[in-house]
């Protein structure tokens, strides 16, 4: 499918990520906190709980809640955006807890809430992707117990060719079929907690751009790995 | 794993925290009139025309600056517009819920801004494109990152550096919007650092630069907002009062502090 000819704006192979790196343990108030940065988009998450949760009518006593909130920093676009929630926000922050939730063994914390929030420090197209990344790093480094690690990467399609993790100049690309654009989000065993797409698809490129995101995810998972890892001081405990 | 939540600096830490100042001293060992370590971090978003991640002991705050073109206000239609806000991340203190922004973030965007703006650090008057129709708007966006007291001075320092740092955008003059990511020229700003300081009354003593439980303790506590020993704003807060000798003392504080101030912020800057 891919014209033999095409060329993505940075250079990047087809299936070569941007340069991404993670870190954990950045905020010293909050539980778990982590950064995962990919390009020029950095993500950071804080997460505080499990705690009770308030008001007690929204208390579930057979399990705990997950709540997050994504939301990007005034500055980190072109274009100052205004502070404060949005629809778009609004819609990522209840997204994010979707793609994390299925890991999350909530059933050991009824009536509890545990907080996630996520900010975008710098963004260069894929922010919810790099928040869920961020996210489920500080879920796990702030100790609640989860059944895997989450992995989140977009991919896309410009005009025919499939691509992974799109940069902001590639989400604007006008060529032929224009960009799809498909966020998704799995477990380190392959179950897929989040999917979106925007764009122009037929069902076995989709296929090839879920295989690619899977092959990707992989990669993603081993440096939240490591970033984990590194966050644990073995000549002291943790911090 | 955090368990409960962290509640207000338990009476028995404030008991301390006011037996220590007695004798002039605090739990991390610093003297009352003794700023933290200050780290600046330059840059922390290409998107931002300048920005800083600055860290005072283990208070954290970004602050960026964004500019755009608008309509002057009608009462200064030759001179560019200001704007200060800032938010307090829930992301930051466990202490800090979600919801319209309260008090706290009110009051320091508020603080800032009128540092900004009394001490004309910003030549507004060079930020006009078109008298009456076209200024400069200059954003200056505080968040928090981590909390542990006095966001506000840190946010102080965020914005005299992150304005520092900033570049105005190329104007297209056809669409007459900026060209972001294109730069004409530096911000232009006058000669001086006009930083807030925070001085905070505990029992009879008066400290700046309190962490979060110190903070929790304090009484009362003024904000004076100065470049060069020229106070340029000031704001008392809290309930409790300041007899006049410690004004006097809070404005020889803060004329020393602010010369140790500069020096640390001058050396992060290199």
């Amino acid at each position: 499918m891919t014209p033999k000819n095409f060329k993505r704006p940075d250079g990047r192979k087809l299936d070569e990520m941007r340069p991404f790196e993670a870190k954990v343990g950045i905020i010293p108030n909050a539980d778990g906190s982590a950064m995962y940065k990919s390009g020029d988009t950095i993500a950071i998450a804080a997460v505080y709980g499990p705690k009770k949760m308030h008001p007690q009518h929204s208390q579930n006593p057979e399990k705990g809640t997950l709540r997050c909130t994504y939301n990007m920093n005034s500055f980190s676009v072109s274009e100052r955006i205004k502070p404060g929630p949005s629809r778009r926000s609004t819609e990522i922050s209840r997204i994010t807890e979707w793609a994390l939730e299925p890991v999350l063994m909530l059933d050991k914390f009824p009536n509890m809430v545990v907080d996630v929030h996520i900010n975008i420090i710098q963004a260069d197209a894929g922010t919810r992707c790099a928040g869920i990344n961020a996210a489920a790093m500080a879920l796990a480094h702030a100790g609640i117990p989860m059944k895997e690690m989450v992995s989140s990467i977009s991919v896309g399609k410009l005009d025919k060719t499939i691509v992974v993790d799109l940069s902001k100049e590639e989400e604007d690309f006008e060529e032929g079929e224009g960009p799809t654009d498909i966020p998704i989000s799995m477990t380190h065993s392959g179950n897929i907690t989040h999917f979106q797409l925007d764009g122009k698809i037929d069902s076995k490129q989709l296929m090839e751009a879920i295989e690619l995101a899977k092959k990707s995810c992989e990669e993603i998972y081993e440096v939240q790995k490591q970033a984990l890892k590194n966050s644990i001081n073995l000549n002291g405990g943790e911090d | 794993m955090g368990g409960e939540e962290l509640e207000i600096t338990p009476e028995v830490t404030a008991e301390r925290i006011r037996k220590y100042l007695e004798s002039a001293k605090r739990f991390d060992g610093r003297k009352p009139d003794e700023f933290r370590e200050v780290i600046i971090e330059k840059g922390v978003s290409k998107k931002a025309e300048g920005s800083v991640r600055v860290k005072v002991g283990k208070t954290e705050v970004i602050v960026g600056v964004k500019m755009d073109v608008a309509t002057p206000y009608p009462d200064s239609p030759d001179k560019g517009n200001l704007m200060v806000t800032a938010e307090f991340l829930p992301l930051s203190s466990s202490r800090i819920e979600l919801g319209p922004p309260k008090f706290d973030s009110i009051e320091v965007g508020r603080v800032i801004d009128r540092i900004i703006r009394e001490s004309k650090y910003i030549e507004l008057e060079k930020l006009c494109i078109k008298e009456g129709e076209k200024v400069w708007t200059v954003f200056i966006d505080i968040y928090t990152i981590n909390d542990d007291g006095n966001i506000v001075d840190a946010a102080g320092i965020g914005a005299v550096t992150a304005l520092k740092l900033a570049k105005v955008p190329k104007y297209d003059e056809e669409k007459g919007r900026p060209i972001y990511g294109e730069y004409e020229s530096s911000l232009p700003l006058r000669k001086m650092n006009p930083f807030t300081i925070t001085v905070h009354k505990i029992g009879k003593n008066l400290i700046v630069d309190p962490t979060k439980e110190e903070e929790d303790v304090s009484e009362t506590r003024i904000t004076i907002g100065s470049s060069d020993g020229i106070i340029h704003s000031l704001q008392k807060g809290n309930s409790s009062s300041f007899t006049i000798e410690e004004l006097e003392k809070c404005f020889e504080i803060v004329e020393k502090v602010w010369k140790e101030l500069f020096k640390k912020v001058e050396a992060q800057l290199k």
